[in-house]
Formats: structure tokens, C-alpha cells, sequence
């Protein structure tokens, strides 16, 4: 019976065949045409509103479960995130919906032109783990809003909310359309060897590029958000309490620092470092108390396995000796401390890989130039932050620092501005989405030309001639005379 | 080139957001053999305007213009940022294994895919302009004048485009079955006054397309399907142009881009069963129509997907800069022309910038109890509520 076949592809255990009869599933529930209207849109994106309403305190202690994750940033950073991307898109859907009529020239006079949002068909999400609530639901809300049929396959690193989705979603949308995988790499992995009109892949730039090559045998378009060491470079002209207060809970206020945007590494000159050091102390003691290891407000790291990668970056002594501030380690807990290093050498391994946890190295210069050219010799990463009232400064690091997004003084908070494009570049990632963006990286902007049968120009076909030629010339570069001889049907057949 | 400003929800207040775009770096670009000049300098074009360096391949398959191009170039163009790389599959391989900040292919699908696995490798975004089976969907249209018009655009966008060595040519036609004759009758007349001679046709590229074409037609159930045309010149790579009336749908000529002077008619009871017809097939890059019937013309553009929709004309979709150019589906993704191009080279780098002045305690840990109704009151736009708890007035 279809209905069990699809139930066992939900489950664990989602090999080749019951991927294929997902897809297959999901192809019929797509090629019905259910999708494609207002109303069942904004149906999904109402029931997934309920849902994060109803289900608030099963989706906290989820995340609880999986991360120890405070309650506030599961508030502030997945819960309020994921409803307000469903009630903007609900909001604009009718617009971003609506075809957008665009001018023509005289080289097509007279035509009419219009440019026609289509859905791309049946899409694959695949979720991580540090956010592993908004990171399922926000391409999915944007998939739908665009008018697919998706599947979801949450992050088994996070797998109380995965189990948590594969109970509750099909309880709030249309299940012909709407699916929830839960498996590991094994299930993963069939998935990825359907076809798939678009993959949307939230992760590493290490499975990134297996996603991608799996995508490349269907020429399957892919948006992947990955990471990289995302800096910040702080000027000495700041408001110096602020702005650690803002890096503090741009990094550890984010998961503990397992977070793509989350502050990776700090450049600063060599003067002001003492200064900006003793106020990030003073700023992580007032956040935290003197005993971190403690605190309810930071998150434990995900698992045994990160935990150990976190840790052996501090086996090298050259680097240990760095820790200016923090260190503590409590491993059956699974939880770090904020940790401070100051100046850890440049080739260490905490300095070439994304650190993804709550070790923050400052690194130094003579001057704030060199930091930035520091920047500049690394991939380019997810988010550049900077800290400085100097204009100029500003002004440069906007011009010559690439990076997914940039924020002034400030850290993370483009995440949550549903009109700016949140994505990577180069290393970081490809597409974007939120907001419009989502809808637009889930669609097809079809071009639509129309035209009548008057304004025909004889011009175009051969036999070829000379003054054929000439008026062809004129038409296209808008010459108004060859636009009259093309109409008076010059030359004559 | 100028960053535009973006609204800011008034949560992020007071902050000003922009998106800026920026050059991705060092692009590839891969040109085809059909249109060698065009489908080189188009994208070119393109990334030049948004600030990249770039390495061109043209198609080793049209060499005098890829030579054409790589002495021009450096005649024209900064010579230290805008390189012309010719050669075949090998110079293409050993272009592949290096890094690049974006690589734009124009070609066959079967080589994106080597193209887009390679670029994989390094986490480059890719942009593939394909091809397909592109459709002319044929409906009565009432006047013998409005008839001819269509027919002669159908034959400007098969044997006048290249011989059929298009991308955006028609590739065949569907029609109504009591108006095929009619249909039939009106494309000889017009490639007999386009054609008298065969000197305005262009030829087949080369010897394996050629035979490719030739095999297309081989099978004695495709060849009895030929109504005019056939004949295939091997020394000169001329093949005449060649209409058959519904050879089975089976055939490769049915199922393959025919990318060649041979125009498939395919009839149908009624013409909305093309509807059905273009679906269960993949994506084609453009799907043209030629009909009067704004109701067919909705339910045309609502049920099949295609990089492109044109109605009544063909090919001169191309020419619209306002319009985004590409494919959908298997007739490939990334869409170019006009702005699209600058777009498409560029990387749209959103830009938030805050001050010093305001800073919201509830903002940051410890996280007290009495945090998490302010936020939810912020995020809920529920300003009075805000408002309410700042004075102090509101505990829950």
C-alpha cells in the first residue's frame, strides 16, 4: 500500500528503493498541481505557524536535549526566527507571487514582457545540527512558499529534534508534498542519488562538495550554506564595553560558538589589545559568573566527537600557552568554557580551521591595515564583522573585505533581517535565501515575451541582402527608422 | 554598480542595511561552437561588468573563431585580466582542475556535468546554459496572413538559426491533426522563397555531428516519416531541409535534441493535448506558441515550465535584455543577459550597519527570567507591551 511504503521511508532505514519511492511520492503530489496555488501555500505555512506555537515547549526541550540550549536562545534564535520567516512570507507571498512585467525594446516593438515565479518542482532540504530546528524549517517555509513539493531530512547529530519533526510536521502540513527523512550518512546518501529539482544543503564545506558532486550527475542546482572563521576586527576607537558585549553574545550567546556566524577569530592592533582583553574578561564574568562550567546560559557541545576536536586544538602547547582567560573543561558534561587566546601562532590548526565552539583567539598586528590584509589571505568566510566609529575604516572594510554578509558594530543580527540576503561566498557558500531570497532560490523566473503577428520584419530571413542587413542593424541598435521600414515590411518580398 | 539600501525591521533599530555587490573573483567561461562569437563575448560581457578577471575556452569545434577571439582580445581588452585559452578537452580538463571563483558553461549536458562534478571539487558555483527539445506549439490562427507570419518565424528559428544549431531553435512542432496539411503546405512554400539555393544555409559543424544527424533519420520507420527534404550531402555537410510527419515517439529523433536541420511535426487530436505532451517530457529552454487563444495562452504559461515562454515569434526573446536568459530542469540553471549578467558574476554582499547609542540590556546573558517576556514582547512587534515592561507595569 503507498501509504505504508511511504510511512518505512519516513523511519530509519531509507535506502535506494524507498528513496526512490519517496521521490516518486512527492513527484505525484507535485505533478497534481496542488502546490502551485495561493491557498495551499499559505495553508503549509499556516499549519507550520500553529505548530511552533503548539509545539513551543516540545521544541524547546528538543533542543534542550540535544545541545543544552537556554531557553532564551532557543526563543530568540530558532523559535522566534522560524515564525517570523513563516509570517513574512505570508504576508508577501501574494506579491512575490504576482509575474513582474518588465520593459521591451524597439528591436521586439510591439511586445509584452513579463517575468513568471514557477516552482522548481520537488526539492531536497538537508538541516545541521547546531540550529537544527530553524535550519529544517526556514528553506522549508521558503520551498513552500515558492510553490514545491519537499523533503526534509534533519541533522542526526541533533536527534531529538529530528525525531521530534518526523512526529509533528506531517501532523500540520499536507503529507502528499511535505516529508520528513530521519537517517545518517547511509540515508543521506540514497537521497542524494535521486533527483532532486533543487538541493538545499545547510553544513560543512566538507559534505558540501559530496552534496554538490551527487547534484552535478542530475545537473541538480544546489545552495549550500557552509561556514568558515568568521572575523572580527576591532578598532581601538569604540565603545569598548559595548562592543565585547556584542562579540560575547555573538559567539558564546550562539550555541556556545557552534554557530556559522558566530565570531570565529578577533584582529586588533597590539596597542589597543590589553584593553579590548581586560574588557572581554570583564564582559564574560558578568555574563556567565566565575564559574562558567556552571552557567545555564551556554550551551554543552553537541557531542563526544566535537568535544575532542575542540579540545585537541588546545593540545598543541604553543597554543595552550596562549589561553589568556577560561580553559575549563568538563568532558562527561560535554562543556567548555569561554576561552580566550591571545596571539596563537598563525599555522596552528585553531587558526586554519572553522573553530565552531567557544575558543576565541585575538590575534594581533601593528596596524589595523595588516588585519585586514590578514583577512584577505584566508577563504572567504560566512560573515566579517568590525568595530569602529571611523568612517573611513568602515568604508574600506565594506570595499576590500569579501565575505557572505558584513555587519558594523554589531555581530549576527543580519540573520534575523528578513530583507537581507543571508548566504555565503567562495568556501562559505552558494545562493542565499530568507525572506524573498528564499522564495527566489526555491523558484524559476520563467521569461515570458509576447507578441502579435503585426511589426513583422522580412528583414530577418533570408534570401539574404545587403539592405537587409542594414535594416536588421538599425532594428536592433533602435534605430526608430528602421523600426518604420521594418513595419512598412521594407524590403518587399 | 551602486549598493542599495534595504528597509530595517524596526528590532534591528536603529541600524541601515545595503546590499553591495562585489566581483566573485576569477570567473571560467566555456563557449559553444554554434553561436562561437555571441556565446563567448555575452558572458564576457557580463563579467567584465561586474569587476571579475576572466579566462575564456571557446569551442575547439569553431577553431577560426576561436582564433578570431584570442588575437582580438588581447587587441582590445586588458590582456593581464582577460584571457583567451583555445584548444580542445584536454586545455578543458586541465582548466577544470584549478580553483575559480564562478564557472559559466554553455554546451551539452553531458559535458556540464563533467564540468559542474569538477567545479564540486572546490565549491564553485556553476551556471550551465543547456539545451533541450525545444517546442513550437502550432494553433489555428484564422488568418492566411497571420499563418504565414508564424510558419516563417517557425522556419527563421530552425534552418535560418544555424541550420538548426540552436539552442533556442525550434526543435519540432506540435499541431492539430486536421491542420497539419495546412501547416505542411506553408513551410515548403517558405523555405522555397528562403531557400532557392542552398547558399544561405548554414552547414552541419562538423563530420561526427553530421553522422549524429544522419542516424536520426536512418531507422526505415523515421525515414518513411519524411515528407519533404532528406537528402544529405557528406563531402559538403549540407543536409537539406527536412520535415517529417509524425515519426514514432519512440525513436531517438523524438527523445534526443535534434540540434540539426530536421523538423519533427508531431499531431494531436486537440491542441491542448501539447500541454500534456510538453510535461511528461524534461524542461525544455523555451517553448514556443503560436496561437490567438488567451486561454490557452494562460494554461500554457501555468502548466509547463520552460526556461523561457515566447509567444508567436521565436528567437527574439534573446535580444530582450529585460529578460532573464536560461534554462530550467535539464536544459540547465543560471540565467544571464542585461543585468542578469551582472548579477549572475556578482556576489550581492549584504551590509548592516549599527552604532554605539542604543544597546538593550535584555539583549544579553545572564538570561533572568524577566528577559524572555521582553524579547517575546520585541519579537512580537508588541511595542505597547515593550513599552509596558521597560516602565516597569508589566511583570508577565
Amino acid at each position: 500500500m503507498e501509504n505504508g511504503a511511504e510511512m518505512e521511508a519516513v523511519g530509519g532505514g531509507c535506502d535506494g528503493a524507498r528513496a526512490a519511492v519517496l521521490v516518486a511520492g512527492l513527484r505525484r503530489g507535485f505533478a497534481s498541481g496542488r502546490t502551485r496555488s495561493y491557498e495551499w501555500r499559505a495553508a503549509q505555512l499556516k499549519g507550520i505557524a500553529r505548530m511552533i506555537d503548539d509545539k513551543e515547549a516540545e521544541i524547546m526541550a528538543a533542543l534542550h536535549d540535544d545541545l543544552a540550549k537556554p531557553h532564551m536562545e532557543s526563543y530568540l534564535h530558532e523559535i522566534s526566527l522560524a515564525k517570523a520567516a513563516c509570517t513574512f512570507a505570508l504576508k508577501e507571498m501574494k506579491r512575490w507571487m504576482k509575474p513582474k512585467k518588465v520593459p521591451t525594446s524597439i528591436t521586439t516593438f510591439p511586445s509584452s514582457a513579463e517575468i513568471v515565479s514557477e516552482p522548481l518542482g520537488v526539492v531536497l532540504v538537508i538541516s545541521a545540527w547546531n540550529y537544527p530546528f530553524l535550519l529544517s524549517i526556514d528553506p522549508v517555509i521558503g520551498a513552500i512558499a515558492a510553490g514545491n513539493a519537499v523533503a526534509l531530512k534533519p541533522s542526526e547529530v541533533a536527534p531529538a529534534t529530528s525525531s521530534l519533526f518526523a512526529t509533528i510536521l506531517p501532523n500540520y502540513t499536507d503529507n502528499s508534498c511535505v516529508k520528513v527523512v530521519e537517517g545518517s550518512t547511509p540515508e543521506t546518501t540514497a537521497l542524494l542519488e535521486q533527483k532532486w529539482d533543487k538541493i538545499f544543503y545547510t553544513g560543512s564545506g566538507k559534505v558540501g562538495r559530496i552534496v554538490m558532486t551527487a547534484a552535478a550527475k542530475h545537473l541538480t542546482p544546489v545552495a549550500l550554506e557552509l561556514g568558515g572563521k568568521c572575523p572580527v576586527l576591532v578598532d581601538s576607537n569604540v565603545n569598548v564595553i559595548v562592543a565585547t558585549k556584542r562579540i560575547a553574545v555573538g559567539k558564546w550567546g550562539c550555541n556556545n560558538g557552534q554557530a556559522c556566524i558566530a565570531p570565529d577569530y578577533i584582529l586588533t592592533t597590539k596597542s589597543f589589545a590589553p584593553t579590548l582583553v581586560d574588557a572581554m574578561k570583564r564582559t564574560l564574568e558578568k555574563f556567565y559568573g566565575k564559574d562558567p562550567l556552571e552557567s545555564s546560559d551556554l550551551s554543552r557541545i553537541v557531542n563526544a566527537n566535537h568535544f575532542r576536536r575542540l579540545t585537541s586544538l588546545l593540545d598543541d602547547e604553543k597554543v595552550s600557552g596562549t589561553i589568556v582567560y577560561g580553559g575549563q573543561q568538563d568532558e562527561k558534561r560535554l562543556k567548555i568554557a569561554p576561552t580566550l587566546l591571545l596571539d596563537v601562532p598563525h599555522d596552528s590548526l585553531i587558526m586554519k580551521e572553522e573553530i565552531f565552539g567557544p575558543l576565541l583567539p585575538i590575534i594581533t598586528f601593528n596596524e589595523v591595515e595588516d588585519c585586514m590584509d590578514f583577512i584577505n589571505s584566508k577563504a572567504k568566510p560566512l560573515a566579517a564583522y568590525l568595530f569602529t566609529k571611523d568612517k573611513k575604516l568602515e568604508e574600506l572594510f565594506v570595499k576590500t573585505v569579501s565575505a557572505g554578509g558584513m555587519l558594523i558594530n554589531d555581530t549576527a543580527l543580519h540573520l534575523a533581517n528578513p530583507h537581507l540576503p543571508f548566504g555565503g561566498v567562495g568556501e562559505s557558500g552558494i545562493g542565499a535565501y530568507h525572506g524573498k531570497f528564499s522564495f527566489d532560490s526555491f523558484s524559476h523566473k520563467k521569461a515570458v515575451l509576447s507578441r502579435g503577428f503585426s511589426g513583422e520584419a522580412p528583414a530577418r530571413y533570408p534570401p539574404y541582402t545587403p539592405q537587409k542587413q542594414k535594416i536588421l542593424r538599425g532594428l536592433i541598435n533602435g534605430s526608430i527608422i528602421a523600426l518604420l521600414l521594418a513595419i512598412l515590411g521594407w524590403p518587399r518580398d | 554598480m551602486t549598493p542599495c539600501r534595504v528597509p530595517i525591521p524596526l528590532l534591528a533599530f536603529p541600524s541601515r542595511g545595503e546590499l553591495v555587490p562585489e566581483p566573485l573573483g576569477v570567473v571560467l567561461i566555456f563557449a559553444s561552437w554554434n553561436f562561437p562569437i555571441g556565446v563567448s563575448l555575452e558572458p564576457l560581457i557580463g563579467a567584465i561588468a561586474a569587476g571579475n578577471a576572466i579566462v575564456l575556452k571557446p569551442s575547439e569545434l569553431a577553431p577560426a573563431s576561436s582564433n578570431f577571439l584570442a588575437n582580438s582580445v588581447s587587441k582590445y581588452l586588458d590582456s593581464m585580466l582577460v584571457k583567451v585559452v583555445p584548444g580542445g578537452p584536454d586545455v578543458g580538463q586541465m582548466l577544470l582542475d584549478q580553483k575559480w571563483d564562478k564557472i559559466f558553461f554553455t554546451g551539452s549536458s553531458r559535458v556540464a556535468r563533467t564540468v559542474m562534478a569538477a567545479a564540486a571539487k572546490h565549491l564553485t558555483p556553476v551556471a550551465v546554459e543547456l539545451g533541450g527539445k525545444s517546442p513550437a506549439i502550432f494553433d489555428s490562427l484564422g488568418s492566411p496572413r497571420d499563418r504565414k507570419v508564424a510558419v516563417e518565424r517557425i522556419v527563421g528559428a530552425k534552418w535560418v538559426s544555424c541550420a538548426g544549431q540552436a539552442c533556442i531553435g525550434v526543435d519540432y512542432v506540435l499541431v492539430e491533426e486536421q491542420f497539419a496539411p495546412v501547416l505542411i503546405d506553408q513551410l515548403k512554400a517558405t523555405l522555397e522563397k528562403f531557400y532557392p539555393g542552398l547558399d544561405c544555409l548554414s552547414r552541419i559543424i562538423n563530420e561526427q555531428h553530421f553522422q549524429r544527424l544522419t542516424n536520426l533519420i536512418k531507422d526505415p520507420s523515421v525515414a518513411a516519416t519524411i515528407i519533404h527534404g532528406g537528402s544529405l550531402d557528406s563531402e559538403t555537410l549540407f543536409i537539406e531541409p527536412t520535415i517529417l510527419l509524425d515519426p514514432p515517439l519512440d525513436a531517438d529523433i523524438m527523445n534526443e535534441e535534434i540540434f540539426g536541420p530536421l523538423l519533427p511535426i508531431i499531431t494531436l487530436k486537440k491542441i491542448e493535448d501539447s500541454i500534456e505532451f510538453i510535461r511528461a517530457r524534461p524542461k525544455p529552454l523555451v517553448i514556443y506558441a503560436f496561437t490567438k487563444d488567451e486561454k490557452l495562452k494562460s494554461r500554457i504559461t501555468a502548466e509547463t515550465s520552460s526556461g523561457s515562454l515566447t509567444f508567436n515569434d521565436t528567437m527574439v526573446q534573446f535580444a530582450c535584455d529585460e529578460l532573464p536568459f536560461g534554462g530550467v530542469g535539464g536544459s540547465g540553471f543560471g540565467q544571464y543577459h542585461g543585468k542578469f549578467s551582472f548579477d549572475l558574476f556578482s556576489h550581492t554582499k549584504p551590509v548592516l550597519r549599527r552604532s554605539f547609542l542604543l544597546d538593550f540590556t535584555f539583549r544579553y546573558p545572564p538570561w533572568d527570567a524577566w528577559k524572555l517576556p521582553f524579547m517575546r514582547s520585541v519579537y512580537h512587534f508588541d511595542y505597547l507591551a515593550l513599552l509596558l515592561r521597560v516602565l516597569g507595569l508589566k511583570r508577565r
